[in-house]
């Protein structure tokens, strides 16, 4: 077990290695940085003082191990843009995401389970049929495409949800929570909603096929046999046995969900660090863009790690074999 | 694999068209994705106007709602946008440009894929190890920030001039380059098992050389799973350009994809011009949803487990 965790741990950070490279190398030759930061009336002499302070003048390997150090401190220098350092930033539009990702989880799971288990059991009514017709058509739509939609219809059409924004918010120390008054849970509807629909139809799916196989194994036969109910069959036997991996891919998307808020964050102007993101990427600001990269590649490395070390741990068979990283993505 | 006549009546006859013909859905979809494509690439002959033409815009006929609205106008059958471009010429268009972003982008990433996977499954050793690793690598950064960190990186590259003329390769080159681990995967994993075949041993002691086994002999044996993985990713692809786009960092407006059409018409959400959003939106979310469908067809038909 020693032996495989520090294998992981090790490929996790070699993982992560590589992707502070390619953020090292997107900060250092996409553009000056020196001339990004100064304006054009900066003498020659001031220029030369700025690369020497930012550490220019080194070798580059050096330069790297700086970069990867500082980073490790949290230090990702200042924005080119509005002259803040990065980190803060960033920790200040956490909590935005952080709570649009954890209600789009939530949905997920609250929509996704039951209606799995309504399509497995009644696999060829009508409803089932056209809960799976509907699932296609969910994943068709492009969920930024499907965001405006819903903005036209709830917001400008009917008027009943806030279009943009997260509402009025409340302060817990550092962390800013909509969840607490009315207008912020109103505001999370919508965004929560679009961030999450593909994410049910992915669960429904899982929790159909999961349930399917389960129905055919013989402690179902066994227990009805025993003359059960059927919902207790379906519930307390047959669903239980179905968590396990959709907790899994619950876990492991929680990564790609952040990744993907940043659409949703542009679409309904949501104050989260994907719009950030979008903002720096649209004014070649690179230190906010190589430090988002970093965060949001540690979480989900971090993610991936721990649900491979928690199969391991529940299934000594993985601890032989070698371990292939990553999910599908999209 | 001509497209000859002969080879057409034995595509019918097999497994796989006697499949097509009982199944509604595939035909169905199959027959929208045809007109879909054939109204994209025909849209210099058929559309209403040229919308990238300044000189053929109605500045009077600005802003008109769809013809069935109360001052629609023929011909402009989903309405105008504000410089009296017509909104249905403009998806047209729009839609070729996704059409062929998206086709070159799955070509590139099966070619590559493909031939990684390859060399991979057939050499092994560190070779293997080095492909997959590269290609785990890929995957442990979620694919659309690795699609817009490309796409970020090579217009910061280029000078703003030169930013608009190459933007579709660039995009071409960001959806590619997260692509290809699923294609270098499942045909890695089949060339390990073909290789040890004894066709291919065959083919190997009678001296045919290495790049020809693998081209002639252990290739087609592994194309089964991506073409079902090919089609499926067109969808994604396709997706992935229009959120680019939508996001800023694909098509210029200069040359406006469905995405920036879109993105465009969401400017106009508060207006009460929804039609600049509504159509764009519907029409990409069609053409997604026939390739889906046609993908999920044919990977329950090449599935041998499902009959």
């Amino acid at each position: 077990m020693l032996a495989f965790l520090v294998k992981r741990l090790l490929n996790s950070a070699a993982v992560m290695l590589a992707v502070a490279f390619l953020a090292f190398i997107i900060f250092r030759f996409v553009g000056d940085p020196v001339e990004l930061m100064l304006n054009e009336q900066a003498s020659q002499a001031q220029r030369d003082e700025l690369r020497v302070r930012l550490g220019l003048d080194k070798g580059f390997l050096l330069q790297f191990a700086t970069f990867v150090f500082n980073a490790l401190r949290g230090d990702f220098g200042i924005s080119y843009r509005n002259q803040q350092e990065v980190f803060t930033l960033i920790v200040e539009r956490f909590p935005a995401t952080f709570e649009l990702v954890l209600v789009a989880t939530f949905l997920s799971l609250a929509v996704g389970v039951p209606l799995g288990v309504y399509s497995a059991i009644r696999r060829n009514s009508f409803g089932a049929q056209a809960i799976q017709f509907i699932s296609v058509l969910g994943v068709s739509l492009p969920s930024f495409a499907l965001g405006i939609l819903f903005i036209l219809l709830f917001s400008v059409t009917l008027q009943w949800l806030p279009a943009f924004g997260r509402g009025e918010t409340v302060a817990l120390g550092w962390w800013s929570t909509g969840l607490l008054t009315s207008s912020g849970r109103r505001a999370l509807i919508l965004p929560g909603l679009t961030l999450s629909l593909f994410q049910i139809t992915l669960v429904m799916r899982l929790v159909r096929a999961e349930m399917l196989e389960t129905m055919r194994t013989e402690f179902i036969r066994f227990a009805r046999a025993r003359g059960l109910p059927d919902h207790s069959i379906h519930f307390r036997h047959a669903l239980r046995n179905c968590l396990m991996p959709v907790i899994t891919v619950t876990g492991l998307q929680i990564g790609n969900l952040i990744a993907f808020a940043l659409v949703t964050e542009t679409v309904f102007q949501w104050p989260g660090m994907g719009l950030l993101f979008v903002q720096a990427v649209t004014f070649v600001d690179i230190p906010v863009m190589a430090a988002y990269l970093i965060i949001v590649s540690f979480i989900f490395v971090t993610l991936n790690t721990i649900v491979d070390l928690t199969y391991a741990l529940v299934d000594p068979r993985l601890r032989q074999e070698a371990v292939t990283g990553g999910g599908h993505g999209g | 694999m001509a497209a000859s006549d002969s080879a057409f009546a034995r595509l019918l006859a097999s497994d796989l068209g006697y499949n097509f013909r009982r199944s509604p859905v595939a035909m169905s979809s199959l027959a929208l994705l045809v007109v879909l494509m054939l109204s994209a690439f025909l849209a210099p002959l058929i559309s209403p106007q040229d919308p990238h033409d300044l000189k053929q815009l109605f500045i009077d006929k600005a802003e008109l709602p769809p013809i069935w609205a109360k001052d629609g106008e023929w011909p402009f059958l989903l309405g105008t946008d504000p410089q009296g471009r017509d909104v249905l010429s403009a998806i047209l268009y729009g839609t070729r440009i996704s059409l062929i972003i998206g086709l070159a982008a799955v070509a590139v990433s099966m070619t590559v894929g493909v031939t990684i996977g390859l060399m991979a499954g057939f050499f092994g050793g560190w070779i293997d190890n080095l492909l997959m690793r590269i290609g785990d690598t890929v995957l442990s950064i979620p694919t659309l920030l690795v699609a817009i960190l490309v796409s970020a990186i090579f217009r910061g590259l280029l000078p703003p001039a030169m930013r608009d003329p190459f933007a579709a390769f660039i995009l071409v080159l960001a959806i590619a380059l997260t692509g290809w681990v699923q294609y270098a995967r499942t045909v890695r994993a089949s060339t390990m098992v073909e290789r040890r075949k004894e066709y291919v041993l065959a083919a190997r002691i009678i001296g045919v050389p290495t790049g020809r086994v693998l081209r002639k002999h252990i290739l087609p044996n592994t194309l089964t799973p991506v073409m079902v993985a090919a089609t499926l990713n067109l969808g994604l692809a396709i997706l992935s350009e229009a959120t680019l786009s939508f996001l800023g960092v694909g098509m210029p407006i200069t040359q406006p994809s469905l995405g920036t059409l879109i993105r465009i018409g969401n400017q106009y959400l508060f207006s009460g011009s929804w039609w600049l959003v509504v159509f764009p939106a519907l029409h990409l979310g069609l053409i997604v949803l026939s390739v889906n469908l046609l993908g999920d067809w044919l990977r329950d038909a090449l599935n041998p487990k499902l009959r």
